[in-house]
């Protein structure tokens, strides 16, 4: 008899805690290790929504995208002219003002990467499926152009962009100072999983997508044409990476053109961490690298991105496929 | 046989994988209704043979027909659209979904567990009582003859002209074997037209209405499975052993 005690494997989850639990004496204050652990949180969040259609995108045709970075730049760009050109609604000190033009600049960032996806897609990707090396090698050459043709557009130079009025400052809590806009990323990245994880589990495209992942030949044994369905993620991971750079380029306060390439190497220890074509993984492992970040950016500055390829070889002793691996792949 | 009692016909079908030649001309028929089995040693071209089929490795050469359609240039999902199941020798079952999952996404009419047929689900989980049993486990979790039936059970969610299953007895225990064969049979008197790859013989005896037996990439005997029951010189010479 085949015994079921359950399915969910929690021990990924504990990771955090013991990541946060680790670092807490080291940091010694209390109320530093609070920033910095809402700080890590937030940038977690932000990294997941960049990542997790690219993770999809790997694991449902085998598809290794280096050009992801060239949505994520792309949204942070348009960001920038769209909040550059709604100033009223940006300096306004109402709260409702601002996130109607942070609003509206995701929006068009997301629907900018979506249709850049799309093409990207089309001319770039589809000519070289199931070729890892030309995929890594045109992929990267895609973002390269990508890169160049937003200097075209916007220049050479880094652009600020800066919060709007209402989402600047601290809320204080004790002596631990919670930037707002970091809380809000907070919330932004569970809706976004939420939404995601809604999808994955209760819609029969999330099921689709779910199975295209596991074994995309039976997939299309049972009927379903998983090239219609790869484009769609494509397009929805596009997008998603198009939102991540806006939320990237204010966390940051400012855009380059290489900014796409420079998240690219976090976004890559992220989706081989959690497991590749795992988005429970991939949030596990977006949130571990910016508590990662921001603890060993406190502690030892010098070691703050070696500290999250440490973390990813750790993590790959422990499991080689990622915390949460898909099973038959 | 008349062409309108045949729903499948491969007629000097070749198929290259890489460099490799591998089918060298098959031509076989599968009957309306029947169950056919398609028997030979191991790498004498079955599963390639299915696959080709199923427009999983497409035929360099050749032609195949499906009820009337000619199936050889057309892309998997497009030949399952014509109501043809397929269950691969690995059974293809999704690990990480739940057995209802695994049931649901076979079934293409509906988008929720509870618009699947009922009466139709009733009709399989009599045949397979462990799809049942075990609707909302992880299919990863069930054991290797579970498995075997959610593969069929799943294959069989919808109605289907024909049913082609990769070695259905593989690994099983005796009495799963039997369970399977039975089911089968329910499965033929429903009208359903099955193709088998076997390579317990005994299973293949007791099942199979006509034969085709396969060697070195060609189907070198074709006729009813009485046939070769009943001349051992013939069974000698083409699977080397009687039945």
């Amino acid at each position: 008899m085949v015994s079921f005690k359950t399915n969910f494997d929690f021990k990924p989850l504990l990771l955090l805690p013991l990541l946060a639990l680790i670092a807490l004496p080291l940091i010694d204050s209390f109320d530093t290790w609070l920033t910095l652990s809402v700080a890590g949180l937030a940038m977690g969040m932000i990294i997941f929504i960049m990542a997790s259609g690219l993770t999809l995108v790997f694991g449902l045709m085998d598809v290794l995208n280096f050009g992801h970075g060239v949505f994520i730049a792309l949204g942070a760009f348009v960001a920038t002219t769209v909040l550059s050109s709604m100033l009223d609604w940006t300096q306004s000190s109402e709260l409702w003002r601002n996130l109607v033009a942070v609003g509206v600049a995701m929006a068009l960032a997301m629907l900018a990467a979506a249709i850049i996806g799309l093409a990207f897609e089309r001319l770039i990707v589809r000519p070289v499926y199931g070729q890892h090396l030309k995929q890594i090698l045109i992929t990267m050459g895609g973002m390269i152009i990508g890169e160049e043709l937003i200097k075209v557009i916007w220049g050479p130079l880094q652009i600020a962009l800066p919060l709007p009025e209402a989402m600047r400052g601290s809320l204080l809590w004790g002596d631990a100072s919670l930037e707002k806009y970091r809380l809000m990323a907070v919330v932004v990245g569970l809706f976004v999983f939420a939404f995601q994880a809604w999808t994955l589990s209760r819609t029969k495209v999330g099921l689709l997508i779910r199975a295209g992942v596991q074994d995309r030949e039976m997939v299309e044994a049972l009927g379903y044409k998983i090239r219609r369905l790869f484009v769609g993620v494509f397009v929805v991971g596009s997008a998603l990476a198009g939102l991540g750079g806006v939320m990237w380029g204010l966390y940051q306060q400012n855009v380059v053109p290489q900014m796409g390439a420079q998240v690219n190497v976090l976004i890559f220890i992220v989706i081989i961490m959690g497991g590749l074509g795992s988005t429970g993984g991939a949030l596990i492992g977006a949130l571990m690298v910016g508590l990662m970040a921001n603890y060993t950016g406190f502690l030892l500055p010098k070691l703050a991105l070696f500290s999250n390829i440490a973390l990813m070889a750790a993590i790959l002793l422990w499991r080689p496929q990622g915390v949460y691996p898909v099973a038959n792949r | 046989m008349s062409q309108s009692n045949v729903l499948l016909s491969l007629k000097d079908v070749h198929t290259h994988i890489g460099a490799y030649h591998i089918l060298h001309g098959v031509n076989m028929e599968v009957p309306r209704g029947e169950v056919t089995l398609l028997l030979g040693r191991n790498g004498a071209g079955k599963t390639t043979t299915l696959r080709t089929i199923m427009g999983l490795w497409q035929a360099s050469h050749g032609e195949i027909h499906f009820n009337g359609h000619n199936i050889t240039p057309m892309r998997t999902p497009d030949i399952a659209s014509l109501n043809v199941a397929y269950v691969p020798e690995n059974m293809g079952i999704f690990a990480d979904l739940t057995v209802e999952e695994n049931m649901l996404l076979a079934a293409r009419m509906s988008s929720r567990a509870n618009q699947m047929d009922e009466d139709r689900l009733a009709w399989i989980c009599a045949m397979f009582p462990a799809v049942e049993k075990f609707w909302h486990h992880p299919a990863g979790k069930l054991s290797g003859g579970q498995k075997q039936m959610l593969a069929v059970a799943r294959a069989m969610v919808e109605p289907r002209d024909l049913l082609i299953v990769d070695e259905p007895s593989k690994g099983l225990a005796p009495s799963i074997v039997q369970n399977m064969m039975d089911a089968f049979r329910k499965m033929k008197a429903s009208g359903v037209s099955i193709l088998l790859v076997e390579q317990n013989i005994h299973f293949a005896q007791q099942l199979g209405d006509s034969v085709a037996v396969m060697d070195n990439g060609r189907v070198i005997h074709a006729g009813s499975m009485v046939a070769l029951t009943e001349n051992p010189e013939l069974q000698k010479s083409l699977l080397g052993l009687a039945l």
